[in-house]
């Protein structure tokens, strides 16, 4: 617990410094810059990662997509990345609170929850109400991720009991179960549901302003490209990074 | 006649085509040597093995193994003795003798009744609650017998039966085998190597070599008057194929024997081991039939030194051991045979 | 014993152990009882336990006459069949789940008549749990089992013949007690691996307490939420797997064999 609060220390004085091997004399990136991101990310940042190696040619981003409850996981066991981009900052105050990230995350975008429903909604879904129905098979994110956390709140905030066949271990897998065709419904991102394209059909419900997910990114202390890992973290949060995730479906920060 | 077959399957490289008949009460034993083509044979009676093209009938009308059918072995009324007795290892012995009743739907209670007798029968009485791993060769064997004979057979098979056994128990089961057989009422085929179980079990033998018939009679025939080099050697005779005129016999190899019977044309000559005597040197006196020779091996059969003889005349002889010691005999030695031709067998060839 | 098969059996007794031994070293056994006590621990068991055995007992009903026809029977294509009915051996757990999906989710090709005519759907139930484990497993019972048929002396079975059994008398009094050894070391293979099934089962069964979550959904989702109920949870596990391994003991899978 002292190591914990003489890392907080440091990090509250160690501001906006930023480190810059990883970085050739005239100022090109080059290496690989490996990035843990939330799994509705996935479509978003992986284009920027692309856009980010054609600005940097010498410079390969890899990326880990999954839960942010798993991902966090990984993080405080040791796994060695550069960056951290979480669907909530509850995933993120895990990581913080293991003094592993070097510098103050900053909230890049928000996502709201819509339900997905199979092409043609042959369920009959029309609102949220439709998801506490037991004869209905539904499909919702674990608890332990962040889109189940907003799933959780958001069915409190309506005073709903929710009904779920299944909690799936992130939205990805939540989103592909309504892909299949196997359930009547599901609670994803809009995000996901945009990228989903013709496969899935969104259904947008007025208590999802109820539970709004800020998605937080940083640096991590130990990255091995920690002048790659700025350069990722800052093409998200500049203008280019902010048109992307706007066009995805990502609200502002 | 109660069993008639004609078999006629290829196995392998092996062509066997084998005719013979069985009557009630009687035993055949089949004699040949390794690769005969004899177990095939059983398991085709057996009806494990469906013949290229044969018949084999049964009391006249039952008809195994025909052009038009094939009866499988579940459905044969026989009992098959085994060389390696194959009882059931997870039953117990009393089970493994009701098992040829109880599969043909008998109740437990009355087939392990009807098992009872034969365990007694076979001298195995207080041994039926025991695994078979936990008899010895001979209990096992003689329990293997009982569960062939319990359901009644029409047909008895026997496929070497006493082959696994050492020589001291096989004594004793081919003595109380001789005794079933002799009860059992059905027809019998004993399939054997050893020229002993077919001399002292069977009424008639049938020689198979290569899958082919090539001598059949009595025992006491088939061992008197060999008509391959392999019965003849079996029954420890020297065969020795020859042109007999007058009472001299010219033998193909070269050399001449002297025999007590007029003999013309192509013959056999046949030795009996016991009947050729062994001197160091050359003996005078009586004997016509006198040649040098020189000793190839010696086996001691008991009290008795099977000595095989290299020379002009190639022959066989069984000395004592006393006398074998006292000559000083051993392989290499130089030696002179003689034969009294009185005691040649001559017959046509 | 020599050196050369000593050392490298002590690297793979070291190999093997050690993790099991880094789960009980590192437990928080000051908080075992709590963490036993919470209400999804004794729920994800059962269901990991009753779908084990449901999925094992299947897989004796079916697995074991397919050995028997992999093994005895004369049928041509024998080897491509003993292929095709391991496949699921090699195949990614999570291939098969899809794979499940697609035969028999609401919207398969033997699911969606079953749906539309009968509104009787498969994946989310404990039904798919049970089918996702015997679709992984069952295969390793189908290979002992074989293996142990090719092993038992056919002979056998030909002395039983003449003693007036037909085929299926003597694999009933015959044949299956002689390989009783095999199928009990094949069912023993199979359940391990059902119990431990995860793949398939969260993807074709879904995730949910008391209906559909067993043990290894368990402790994947309490590691991401808190690892020290994952390792508790695991230890479960571990401790279930080794007192049923143990039970079944040596003698009653390997009889014939060596002890």
């Amino acid at each position: 617990m002292q190591r914990l609060a003489a890392a907080l220390a440091v990090l509250a004085l160690a501001g906006c410094g930023a480190s810059d091997d990883g970085s050739t004399a005239d100022g090109a990136i080059t290496g690989t810059v490996t990035v843990f991101a939330a799994a509705s990310l996935t479509d978003v940042f992986t284009d920027l990662g692309r856009q980010l190696e054609t600005e940097h040619p010498g410079l390969t981003v890899q990326f880990n997509f999954a839960g942010s409850s798993a991902l966090a996981t990984q993080l405080t066991q040791g796994a060695p990345a550069d960056v951290f981009a979480s669907a909530d900052t509850d995933q993120m105050d895990v990581v913080t609170n293991n003094g592993i990230v070097s510098r103050a995350p900053k909230l890049f975008a928000t996502n709201v929850l819509e339900i997905a429903v199979p092409a043609g909604n042959p369920g009959g879904i029309t609102g949220l109400a439709d998801l506490a129905d037991p004869t209905k098979t539904i499909a919702l994110c674990a608890p332990e991720v962040p889109c189940g956390a907003a799933a959780a709140e958001v069915f409190d905030a309506a005073g709903l009991t929710a009904a779920p066949d299944t909690l799936e271990e992130d939205v990805k897998a939540t989103l592909t179960k309504v892909q299949l065709g196997e359930v009547d419904a599901a609670l994803v991102y809009a995000t996901d549901v945009q990228a989903a394209g013709d496969t899935v059909e969104g259904i947008e419900f007025p208590e999802a302003a109820d539970a709004v997910n800020g998605y937080p990114i940083c640096t991590l202390t130990d990255a091995p490209n920690p002048a790659g890992a700025l350069a990722f973290a800052s093409l998200v949060t500049s203008e280019t990074g902010q048109k992307a995730l706007a066009a995805a479906g990502f609200r502002a920060p | 006649m109660s069993l008639r077959a004609h078999v006629v399957v290829q196995r392998g490289s092996l062509a066997v085509d084998v005719e013979f008949a069985v009557a009630d009460g009687e035993v055949l034993a089949v004699l040949g040597p390794n690769g005969a083509g004899k177990s095939t044979l059983l398991r085709v009676l057996a009806g494990l093995l469906p013949p290229d093209v044969g018949q084999v009938v049964v009391d006249g009308e039952q008809t195994w193994d025909s052009a038009e059918r094939h009866v499988p072995a579940h459905q044969r009324s026989l009992g098959m003795v085994f060389q390696d007795h194959l009882l059931f290892p997870h039953l117990s012995v009393t089970e493994n003798v009701a098992f040829g009743l109880r599969s043909r739907g008998a109740r437990r209670a009355a087939a392990r009744a009807a098992a009872a007798p034969w365990l007694e029968r076979v001298g195995l009485t207080g041994l039926g609650d025991r695994r078979p791993g936990e008899l010895s060769g001979g209990q096992a064997q003689r329990a293997a017998l009982a569960r062939a004979l319990v359901g009644d057979p029409r047909v008895l098979l026997l496929d070497e039966p006493l082959s696994a056994l050492d020589a001291r128990t096989r004594l004793t089961v081919r003595a109380e085998l001789h005794r079933h057989l002799a009860d059992y009422a059905g027809s019998a085929v004993l399939v054997t190597h050893d020229p002993i179980d077919a001399m002292a079990l069977a009424d008639r033998v049938v020689v198979v070599e290569d899958g082919r018939v090539v001598q059949a009679g009595t025992p006491a025939e088939v061992a008197r008057r060999p008509r391959t080099d392999y019965v003849a050697r079996l029954v420890g005779l020297v065969l020795l194929p020859g042109t007999g005129s007058g009472q001299q016999v010219a033998l193909d190899g070269g050399g001449a024997v002297a025999v007590a019977e007029d003999a013309a044309g192509p013959v056999f000559v046949a030795v009996r081991p016991e009947s050729v005597a062994l001197y160091l040197e050359r003996p005078a006196g009586s004997p016509r039939n006198v040649w040098p020779a020189r000793l190839v091996a010696a086996t001691p059969h008991g009290s008795v030194v099977r000595c095989d003889l290299a020379g002009e005349v190639p022959l066989t002889a069984d000395v004592t051991a006393t006398s074998f010691a006292e000559l000083g005999l051993a392989p290499g030695a130089a030696v002179w045979a003689s034969v009294k031709a009185s005691e040649v067998a001559v017959y046509t060839r | 014993m020599p050196a050369p098969l000593l050392v490298p059996a002590l690297l793979a007794v070291a190999f093997l152990v050690l993790p099991l031994l880094g789960l009980v070293i590192r437990a928080p056994w000051s908080q075992i009882g709590p963490q036993l006590a919470r209400p999804g621990v004794g729920e994800a068991l059962r269901l990991s336990l009753v779908s084990a055995t449901l999925a094992t007992l299947i897989s004796l009903v079916l697995g074991v006459p397919l050995a028997w026809v992999l093994a005895r029977s004369r049928i041509r294509g024998r080897s491509v069949l003993r292929a095709l009915v391991t496949v699921p051996l090699v195949l990614p757990p999570v291939v098969g789940g899809v794979a499940l999906f697609l035969v028999i989710g609401r919207t398969g090709i033997l699911g969606g008549p079953l749906y539309a005519h009968l509104g009787v759907t498969v994946p989310f139930t404990t039904t798919a749990v049970v089918i996702a484990e015997t679709f992984v497993a069952m295969p390793f019972l189908v290979i002992s089992v074989e293996g142990a048929l090719r092993a038992a002396d056919a002979r056998f079975e030909d002395a039983a013949a003449t003693l007036g059994a037909d085929r299926w008398t003597t694999f009933r009094r015959v044949t299956l007690p002689l390989v009783a050894p095999g199928i009990a070391a094949g069912a023993v293979l199979c359940w391990a691996r059902a119990l431990g099934e995860f793949g398939a089962t969260i993807t074709f069964a879904g995730n949910f307490p008391g209906r559909t979550q067993t043990m290894p959904l368990a402790v994947y989702l309490a590691l991401q939420r808190d690892p020290e109920a994952a390792i508790v949870l695991s230890l479960v596990l571990l401790a279930v797997s080794l007192a049923t391994l143990l039970l079944l003991r040596d003698r009653w899978l390997g009889r014939g064999v060596a002890a």
